[in-house]
């Protein structure tokens, strides 16, 4: 923002006077040696009387002593402006950092902060980082601290704590010097006595001076001749002879030897230079606002830049329009992908129109890159669940979240022992739920949500990770009581979880009992899981087991004995599971001796040899995704393929 | 016209005096003419008839010189007042800037008056311009006349300036007045040149 400094405003320009001097001093000092001489330096004068200049003036020569200085220059409406921009991008903390390594802050015009409470308590911290730090901070206003009416206690006695200094009204010979000096850098040249007669003029203001040389300025340029102390006093309406010269005359009608001809066209031209200079000048005010605005909110804007280097820029409002259009554009990408990827949002490409291809591309890869969370299984639909006595409930509760996701049952814990067909349930909801229109539903095991986030710590994108998990529209994690133990997963699922809920996303889990008696998980996850539907599925009764089984041998063979359907469904059962590995060893018996599946096969497979035990070794198993034992073994991991012998493992034990 | 030429920094404003026959409109520019340094004003070009009325139209160039970086120019023109010439107005009236309605302050001449302001509403708007986003001024000409045959500036606000435009009172034959219609008038102009620097 060093760029801000205007180049005219220096030491060398500033015309130093009594009513000055101190401030000038100090002023130099504090440049020569920024943050150990006067800090805060706190200049107040009236309006026009160069606080701004010398403001200035510290920058350059800090700068020219320094040139590595951060040395930045704001109004204070700039600067509440700008702090307000980054509260509302949230980057609050970026806006203290940033203005805490300047190496030397000027603010003008804080008379300002009146009413402005937390822009005083803002300052208050600024003033005590910076001077703690060493940097300096320099000050202008219209009138001294204690005068800035509501001004905190804290902050009068920070800001007057280093040296106030003010600027008065120039005298006699401080306004002669003024106006020569200007009138020099117009390359004007005025009779003797002009500048005199101009300066003797009551005038307690530095741009009001200005103001009157501008139009003896206009007014010589105009007549081709220069005028006199006399002439310029007409013009000026100083004294009482002439005042209110140009009018009285042209109300007189041109009377002779009252005035020149060219006076009323000159004054006429006058007026005009003068309206002209405004509205030519209007559009690089127009663009120094939109500099200022877009570089408050943390956009680089070199291209606005380069158009107030130009003297004459075509179509200045358009190159506003083209370059707030693609600022739009940056914002809606930043947005776009700070949802995807929170990380990649933060770089320095979404902040440079002049780079809007490039932020192009990155979120196009971004929108590439950003798979969708791991989603249901496709193999296990809602129409093939058996329904029975045993699980109704869970059933019921399951369509009534189907009918109301997120509004109803939030979240639902699906409860039950091993293979009872949880899972199958679980990706049931979720499959029904990935029906919905722009639906995103995360369904996966507990385990898979651990693995992924340690992926994602290892890789350095958790961001990414949490952000591709706050997208979904339903989470359904299986297999819950996984959790136990894993600090860090049950934090973020703690965080996962009261996103979604506020957000109405239908949650659902499965566990194989009551949250609350589940160990190691934290009581605010076990509270929350209580806290919507516990709905428990019972072990399989008759209805469920004869579907199963039906479903299962009309899948395999159409020609199954219906007693053995009648066989198995009586046998008594703990799980479903359980009886899919009943069903499967004796169809893999039946296909052993080429023999058709019926009722007595089974009984001699079952009853009539050692069934293999598949008996539980007691605590949590995780319920094996065994989806049809016909249709192949989904996860191979979850099953014990080769059980080591009987002998073995008595020796294992008496060692 | 654009009034603004970036390229070639130029900005040439054009300003329309109008209004009823004989109400001074062309005593206006010869009063602006005269006050012009020579070398500052291009040939006044009247078209006036053998009665000394205002056939075609008048022009009156000004140069300002560079104002700002700009070569400036204004061009005044004038429109001839009787009913019958209408399509003069209204050609003279295309790509005005600015318009000057000047008013003749005799009490007789009221309805004239507003005639011809109606008539500058309509033919503008053939240009599709609108009367009230156009910069108009209102001269109330001939003030020098004997009281009891003119109206006063106010009663002519009244009658008149419903719009509540800038007003000036003058006396053109004698110059009172008519730098502050043109100062007026310009003033307008060069504000709107500052809120569409983009034209």
């Amino acid at each position: 923002m060093t760029s801000a400094l205007n180049p005219k405003y220096s030491f060398d320009s500033f015309v130093v006077g009594a009513a000055n001097r101190l401030a000038v001093t100090a002023g130099r000092t504090v440049s020569e040696n920024p943050g150990s001489a006067y800090n805060p330096l706190f200049i107040y004068s009236g309006s026009g009387l160069g606080k701004t200049h010398l403001l200035m003036a510290v920058g350059h020569a800090a700068k020219k002593v320094a040139p590595t200085l951060n040395i930045e220059y704001l109004t204070l409406d700039e600067y509440v402006e700008a702090f307000h921009a980054a509260i509302a991008a949230g980057q609050g903390d970026a806006f203290r950092r940033r203005f805490q390594n300047v190496d030397v802050l000027l603010v003008d015009d804080v008379q300002f902060l009146t009413n402005r409470k937390e822009m005083q308590s803002e300052l208050l911290r600024l003033t005590e980082a910076l001077q703690v730090g060493g940097h300096q901070i320099v000050l202008t206003s219209d009138r001294p601290p204690p005068e800035i009416a509501d001004l905190d206690e804290r902050l009068i006695s920070r800001l007057s704590g280093g040296l106030v200094v003010d600027i008065g009204a120039p005298d006699y010979e401080t306004r002669v010097a003024i106006l020569r000096r200007k009138a020099e850098e117009r390359g004007a040249k005025f009779e003797p006595g002009v500048l005199e007669t101009v300066a003797g003029a009551e005038s307690g203001n530095v741009r009001e001076l200005m103001g009157a040389l501008n139009r003896l300025v206009a007014f010589q340029a105009v007549n081709d001749r220069s005028i006199n102390a006399e002439t310029a006093k007409q013009l000026l309406g100083i004294g009482s002879e002439g005042a209110d010269g140009g009018k009285a005359a042209a109300r007189e009608g041109p009377g002779p030897g009252a005035r020149g001809p060219g006076d009323e066209f000159g004054e006429f031209l006058a007026d005009v230079t003068v309206t002209l200079g405004k509205a030519v000048e209007a559009w690089r005010a127009r663009v120094g606002e939109a500099v200022l605005r877009w570089e408050g909110e943390g956009y680089r804007t070199r291209r606005l830049e380069a158009l107030l280097e130009r003297d004459t820029p075509a179509a200045v409002d358009q190159v506003i329009t083209t370059f707030t259009q693609d600022v739009e554009r940056l914002k809606e990408l930043e947005a776009e992908v700070a949802e995807l990827d929170p990380q990649t949002a933060g770089q320095s490409v979404f902040r440079d129109p002049e780079r809007l291809a490039e932020a192009e591309e990155v979120a196009a890869k971004v929108r590439d890159g950003a798979a969708p969370p791991p989603g249901p299984s496709a193999a296990f639909p809602l129409a093939a669940y058996a329904v029975g006595p045993s699980n109704e409930v869970a059933v019921g509760a399951a369509r009534a979240v189907l009918k109301q996701p997120g509004k109803k049952y939030n979240p639902l814990v699906l409860v039950g022992k091993s293979g009872l067909g949880k899972t199958h349930l679980l990706n049931a909801i979720g499959l029904e739920l990935a029906r919905g229109k722009r639906a995103v539903v995360a369904c996966l095991s507990t385990q898979a949500f651990v693995d992924e986030l340690i992926a994602a710590i290892d890789g350095d994108r958790v961001d990414w990770w949490r952000a591709r998990y706050r997208r979904a529209t339903a989470l359904l994690l299986d297999d819950i009581h996984l959790i136990a133990g894993k600090e860090r997963t049950q934090e973020e699922l703690f965080n996962l979880f009261n996103l979604l809920q506020d957000k109405d996303r239908q949650l659902v889990f499965t566990a194989p009992a009551q949250p609350h008696t589940l160990p190691g998980l934290e009581e605010r996850i076990a509270s929350r899981l209580a806290g919507g539907l516990v709905a428990e599925i019972k072990e399989p009764d008759r209805e469920v087991k004869r579907a199963v089984l039906e479903r299962l041998l009309g899948e395999h063979d159409a020609q199954s004995d219906p007693a053995l359907v009648d066989y198995l469904a009586d046998r008594p059962a703990e799980s479903v599971r359980g009886m899919v590995g009943e069903l499967q060893r004796v169809v893999g018996a039946a296909a052993a001796q080429d023999g058709r599946l019926t009722a007595g096969l089974a009984r001699e497979v079952l009853e009539g040899q050692t069934p293999r035990d598949s008996r539980r070794t007691g605590g949590f198993r995780t319920s094996g995704i065994v989806v049809s034992s016909l249709g192949g073994i989904k996860s191979r991991e979850k099953m014990v393929w080769d059980w080591s012998d009987v002998a073995d493992r008595v020796i294992e034990e008496f060692r | 016209m654009s009034l603004v030429n970036f390229t070639t920094r130029e900005i040439t404003c054009k300003i329309v005096y109008y209004g009823p026959g004989r109400s001074g409109k062309t005593t206006n520019l010869h009063y602006i003419y005269g006050r012009v340094p020579d070398s500052r004003r291009g040939r006044m070009v009247s078209l006036a008839t053998q009665t000394d009325r205002t056939l075609f139209f008048d022009f009156l160039p000004i140069d300002l010189g560079q104002i700002s970086g700009f070569q400036t120019r204004f061009q005044l023109y004038t429109v001839p007042g009787q009913v019958y010439y209408n399509a003069t107005r209204r050609l003279v009236l295309q790509g005005a800037d600015g318009v000057v309605f000047v008013g003749d302050s005799q009490a007789r001449q009221l309805d004239e008056n507003l005639e011809s302001l109606q008539n500058l509403q309509s033919n503008l708007l053939e240009h599709g311009v609108d009367i009230r986003t156009i910069p108009l001024v209102l001269q109330y000409n001939k003030q020098d006349l004997p009281r009891e045959l003119i109206l006063s500036p106010a009663d002519l606000d009244d009658a008149l300036n419903f719009r509540g435009v800038p007003s000036f009172s003058a006396d053109a034959l004698h110059g009172t007045g008519v730098f502050e219609t043109l100062k007026g008038i310009s003033e307008l102009v060069l504000k709107k040149l500052a809120a569409g620097t983009a034209a």
